[in-house]
């Protein structure tokens, strides 16, 4: 059940990308590669005003409307894009709450003349004021942990420190935009779409076009990054597609240009931390107040769940005499925010992090050294109240990490003097929070099928982070098949059970130890027979998991109190920087990272992600920055959004030091969020050292530092 | 995937230069496209009106050349890429700011299709190449169905985007001086080290009395800024350059960067040339 | 406007299509050609990933309009494997991890073949030769581990 590293054959083993061949040949099907003769290609009218009302629509006589099929909020059974709390609608119900926000679709079979139209149709306003700072909105959200005696803790402090910090937006990026196409034969909606969580599109598409459940098929086409970027906001695209589909009898195209992409799709919530810490004068720490504020734009979407995991992170890898964190969502008139690896906890790890760093130079104490004073072990206590089960070893992770970075000949560098270096600990929980896991039921099936081969059955999906060459080693492991015997299913939902959504960094550990499980289960019924010999004996085997809590997991969603995870996965970052002298133009030279995420089931897809992961938080600190005008992206181009290129590229140097985890699927923990909470506040710190600045915010930019 | 409407857009193809400028005199409002790396952005994104497009590629036999004049200057055929000037020996030997320039810009697969003369006529104030070819103190040659003319760099550009080229003409060719220089100085402030458009650009150079600085984004268009050339060929400090310098130009906040930054920038620049040119 | 036929050799074959003078080659390579290996990202000129290598240089299909591909010789992601084998360089890709979600990798792999052919264009190494081909997924680290795996390979063939 365990690593530990025995004899595997496919385990622990770069095994080639099963999908790689594909990929590096042009073969793979991306959405947009489908040709669908006869299609009609879609484009959304958006509001130009962020607040307001709609007035009037005017449709100028000179386009032939009776070509186009149109569609708007009338058009729907429900006006909503089903979710959590469901309070965003698919168009403008005569309100608008955000710029760019759908008003109505429309269709033509010339993509021109259809970008034509929109750009040619006239809405009258009555614009209202707008909220476009995190405060003066009203509150959506707020989660409150308590732990200790604040007071007693901050009066027994030696030194007190405050701070405030705070993040930007950040949009995704993922190479390919947005895309979907929907076809309605018969009653059946089928939709095509770049995507991450092909339940989540079911049932918003359910619910906005009042169909039952089997009058709906979703399938996932090879997707080109999603980083939580597909995770909800798909859904908005494939109602529409759907809608026009049912509307018109013909194929629909919605495929969004760069630019619509990153003006009217998620990004990561802008957030704002006002710290207090109290601490002895050698620096244990003893108390933390972090109130926690994030922007979540015009409707509530995910954002409850990222101020949630926000908070639950804001004390860091440390132990703490006694916290109040007390987190605040407010809505905006901005475009609603979404999820971005990490949900949450980037934000608020950057600001305790960078936060501990002020405080060393504060106290004379080396960074590194602060945090080793304070670093959690197996028994300590969390905030929550839970008990941590598992030993995390961050000094080793630590030591390592200061060694191969050459950390203390770096320190001794002078303030000010073009170059810094800057550590930090972070750590990320597994898996869905609380009691989410346990509400979303995963399943997963694995089937037997008459050529003697093995189908994985899953709603997970590859996004470039490896899931089908990881399930495939599981199951081939399990069942002791060679791996081209084993066949991962694309995911849509009339096919594969609902194994939730890939996100929360959940997909390997938590839906693979079920995939394990139903691997193990066919295998212990196959008792030593061939597949091909049980399938012609028995007929087709299936074999389904469901998720159980592991035992002893328990966590209260009402006191907020309990073991938010299961598992917790750790880092270590320390990051170099130079500062230009001329340009004051901050460049992140090298990030050395040590982690433990459990066992490794694939070492080159394990450190790609932690690479990647990396890099996105090295834009996200200094070149990324998302320029709001009435609350929505006004350089939503790539020329103007600025993400590293090769020629920007940091060495990034991986280490796993492997625990595993005995829930996760073969001892793993989850490791693809984990690498987008730590490097920020390492950079900064180097930057403020490299340049004798005191930054805290991110993006830090040459425009900062110039002065 | 492109956003505009091509039924609003037409295209001609001249085999030759004669048949361009011919076409030119009898269709008013042409637009000229070469390397297409300025004009399909737009197109892309449907920011451009619908009118009659002349591209040029053919005129490659005639005008894409990049060879030594008599004098020991440069003739650049208004078709020669970014990647033409950059690997050529005698523009590295005699104008290696042209080949700074070209490698600053864009990423290979631009400078493979960007033309030199694409990018003068475009008009940006933040175009690369364009503050190295006013050091260079450029001639453009610009030519029309029975006629040719010769304009310098510095007094082409009117305004934002605006030139004295006529509707019926094209550029024909950049004709450079011999560059005779003790020091010269490229660097281009970018929004990250490649695929950047800049936030300032300094081309600079001098020879004993003769100072040449000429500036790409910090105006409405690229300028050459002569009261600061003067003071250092006077002899001023690093710091009395600078204040003229502030005098001169007035940097302007955009989506990009700032005004402040952008000055702050320009001054750190003009001392790193000054640093390295004492003579 | 009457779409005009343009004829070009497309990976060693010659092509006839019809399409719009100012059309751009990306769009007529997806959708006349039916080679879709060659991606959409940006319309831009700044991601890449509508790379292809025409007349022997990597060029961007976004930005070039079909009436100056006329007479070209067009190279995409799909004429490089040869008899189903694969290209090193995409052998490479596969065995470094260089593909994550595989969006950018036609551009990107065509980029790094014109570097291994070309080295002597990109002074400044593969950093230089692959900065116009945005990546999101790999931090491009795993790339550049990917080209100096296909050209040492290359090198000692």
């Amino acid at each position: 059940m365990t690593s530990a590293a025995p004899p595997y054959r496919y385990v622990g083993h770069s095994v080639l990308r099963r999908e790689g061949a594909d990929k590096v040949t042009g073969r793979a099907i991306y959405i947009d590669d489908r040709a669908t003769p006869g299609c009609l290609h879609a484009k959304t009218l958006r509001s130009t005003i962020p607040a307001g009302r709609i007035r009037a629509i005017h449709f100028p006589p000179h386009i032939p409307w009776h070509e186009f099929t149109i569609a708007d909020a009338r058009d729907l059974a429900e006006n909503v894009v089903a979710l959590i709390l469901d309070d965003q609608p698919v168009f403008c119900d005569g309100i608008v709450r955000h710029l760019h926000e759908p008003i109505l679709v429309l269709a033509h079979p010339d993509h021109g003349k259809a970008e034509e139209a929109v750009r040619a149709i006239r809405v009258d306003y009555d614009e209202e004021p707008g909220v476009f700072d995190i405060g003066p909105g009203p509150v959506m959200k707020s989660y409150r942990i308590d732990h200790g005696e604040i007071d007693a803790a901050f009066a027994e402090s030696d030194v007190v420190l405050e701070g405030t910090y705070q993040t930007g937006a950040q949009e995704h990026v993922y190479i390919e935009p947005n895309g979907f196409i929907a076809e309605w034969k018969n009653g059946v909606a089928t939709l095509r779409g770049s995507l991450q969580c092909p339940y989540y599109v079911h049932k918003a598409v359910m619910r906005a076009l009042g169909l039952p459940a089997e009058k709906v098929n979703v399938i996932q086409e090879t997707t080109g990054g999603g980083f939580g970027g597909k995770e909800d906001f798909p859904s908005v695209l494939g109602i529409h597609a759907a809608l026009l589909a049912r509307k018109s009898g013909k194929t629909i195209r919605l495929m969004y240009n760069r630019n619509e992409d990153m003006a009217s799709s998620t990004k990561r919530h802008p957030s704002r931390s006002l710290i207090r810490t109290g601490c002895t004068r050698d620096g244990k720490l003893l108390a933390l107040d972090f109130e926690f504020l994030i922007d979540g734009g015009a409707y509530s979407t995910l954002s409850a769940v990222v101020l949630s995991r926000g908070i639950l992170h804001g004390s860091g890898p440390y132990r703490w005499k006694a916290a109040r964190l007390v987190g605040h969502c407010h809505f905006t008139n901005s475009p609603p925010y979404g999820a971005f690896r990490g949900f949450g906890a980037p934000q608020s790890q950057f600001a305790i992090e960078l936060h501990l760093s002020r405080l060393a130079d504060q106290l004379g104490i080396d960074p590194a050294e602060l945090r080793r004073r304070n670093f959690l072990h197996r028994g300590d206590v969390l905030p929550t109240g839970q008990i941590l089960a598992e030993d995390p070893n961050l000094e080793a992770m630590l030591d390592r990490a200061l060694d191969i970075s050459d950390y203390h000949e770096k320190r001794k560098k002078p303030r000010g003097g073009g170059s810094g270096v800057g550590v930090s600990a972070t750590l990320h929980g597994t898996g869905f929070t609380g009691n989410g896991e346990v509400y979303l039921a995963s399943k997963v099936a694995v089937e037997a099928r008459a050529d003697g081969k093995a189908t994985i059955l899953v709603a997970s999906t590859e996004i470039g982070q490896g899931t089908e060459t990881i399930f495939s080693q599981m199951v081939a492991e399990a069942l002791g098949i060679p791996i081209g015997d084993v066949v991962f299913h694309r995911p849509e939902t009339d096919r594969v059970p609902n194994s939730g959504p890939t996100v929360a960094s959940r997909t390997c550990s938590v839906v693979g130890r079920l995939v394990q499980r139903a691997a193990e289960q066919l295998r212990d019924r196959l008792s030593g027979a061939s597949i091909a010999d049980h399938v012609r004996r028995h007929g087709v085997a299936r074999e389904e998991a469901v998720y159980t809590p592991p035992p002893g997991l328990v966590w209260n969603e009402d006191s907020y109190r309990g073991s938010a995870y299961g598992a917790y996965s750790w880092a270590i970052m320390v990051a170099e920087t130079t500062v230009d002298p001329v340009t004051r133009a901050p460049k992140v030279e090298a990030i050395w990272n040590t982690t433990d995420v459990g066992t490794i089931i694939n070492p080159v897809l394990a450190i790609g992600q932690m690479e990647g992961g990396i890099a996105q938080a090295v834009g996200w600190a200094t070149c990324e920055q998302v320029v709001l005008r009435k609350g929505a992206m006004a350089n939503g181009q790539m020329t103007n959004y600025i993400i590293p290129t090769s020629a920007d590229a940091p060495s990034i140097v991986v280490e796993f030091m492997e625990n595993p985890y005995a829930e996760g699927a073969y001892g793993s923990k989850g490791v693809g969020e984990l690498p987008m909470d730590g490097p920020a506040s390492a950079i900064v710190a180097a930057i403020n050292h490299a340049a004798d600045a005191g930054l805290a915010h991110i993006p830090a930019t040459p425009e900062d530092l110039l002065s | 995937m492109i956003a505009s409407d091509l039924s609003a857009f037409e295209c001609v193809v001249p085999a030759t230069v004669e048949e361009a400028l011919r076409q030119r005199a009898e269709t008013p409002g042409l637009s000229p496209i070469a390397g297409g790396t300025e004009v399909m952005v737009l197109l892309n994104e449907a920011k451009l009106q619908g009118r009659k497009f002349q591209s040029l590629h053919r005129l490659a036999a005639e005008w894409r050349y990049v060879r030594p004049a008599l004098d020991g200057g440069l003739l650049v055929g208004a078709l020669a890429t970014y990647t033409d000037l950059r690997h050529l020996d005698h523009v590295s030997k005699h104008h290696p700011l042209l080949v700074e320039a070209a490698r600053a810009t864009g990423a290979l697969q631009i400078q493979n299709r960007a033309t030199i003369a694409g990018n003068i006529v475009n008009g940006s104030p933040a175009a690369d190449t364009v503050p190295a070819l006013m050091v260079y103190d450029a001639r453009l040659r610009l030519v029309r169905s029975g006629g040719e003319r010769i304009v310098p760099l510095s007094e082409f550009y009117t305004g934002y985007r605006k030139s004295v080229l006529a509707p019926d003409e094209l550029l024909a060719e950049i004709i450079l001086p011999p560059a005779d220089f003790i020091s010269q100085y490229y660097r281009k402030v970018g929004t990250r080290a490649a695929q950047a458009i800049s936030k300032v650009v300094l081309a600079a150079a001098r020879r004993g009395p003769d100072v040449r600085l000429a500036w790409g984004s910090v105006a409405a268009t690229t300028v050459r800024t002569r009261r600061t050339e003067q003071a250092i060929a006077g002899g001023a400090t690093a710091d009395e350059a600078c204040e003229a310098l502030r005098a001169e130009i007035k940097p302007l906040d955009d989506i990009r960067s700032t005004g402040a930054y952008r000055m702050g920038v320009a001054c750190n620049l003009l001392r790193e040339f000054m640093v390295g040119a004492t003579t | 406007m009457i779409h005009t036929p343009i004829q070009f050799s497309l990976n060693g074959e010659k092509r006839s299509v019809a399409a719009h003078p100012m059309e751009p080659l990306l769009d007529v390579l997806r959708r006349e050609c039916g080679a879709t290996g060659t991606k959409y990202g940006c319309g831009e000129g700044e991601c890449g990933a509508c790379s292809v290598i025409i007349n022997g240089e990597l060029a961007m299909s976004c930005m070039i309009p079909a009436c100056q591909a006329a007479d070209a010789t067009i190279e995409t992601i799909e004429g490089l494997a040869r008899d189903g084998e694969l290209h090193p360089v995409q052998q490479a890709f596969l065995e470094t991890g260089g593909a994550q979600c595989g969006i950018c990798t036609p551009g990107m792999v065509l980029a790094a073949v014109q570097y291994i052919r070309h080295p002597e264009r990109s002074p400044g190494g593969a950093a230089e030769a692959l900065e116009g081909n945005l990546c999101r997924c790999t931090g491009y680290s795993a790339i550049f581990r990917a080209v100096e795996l296909a050209r040492s390979r290359m090198e000692s063939a």
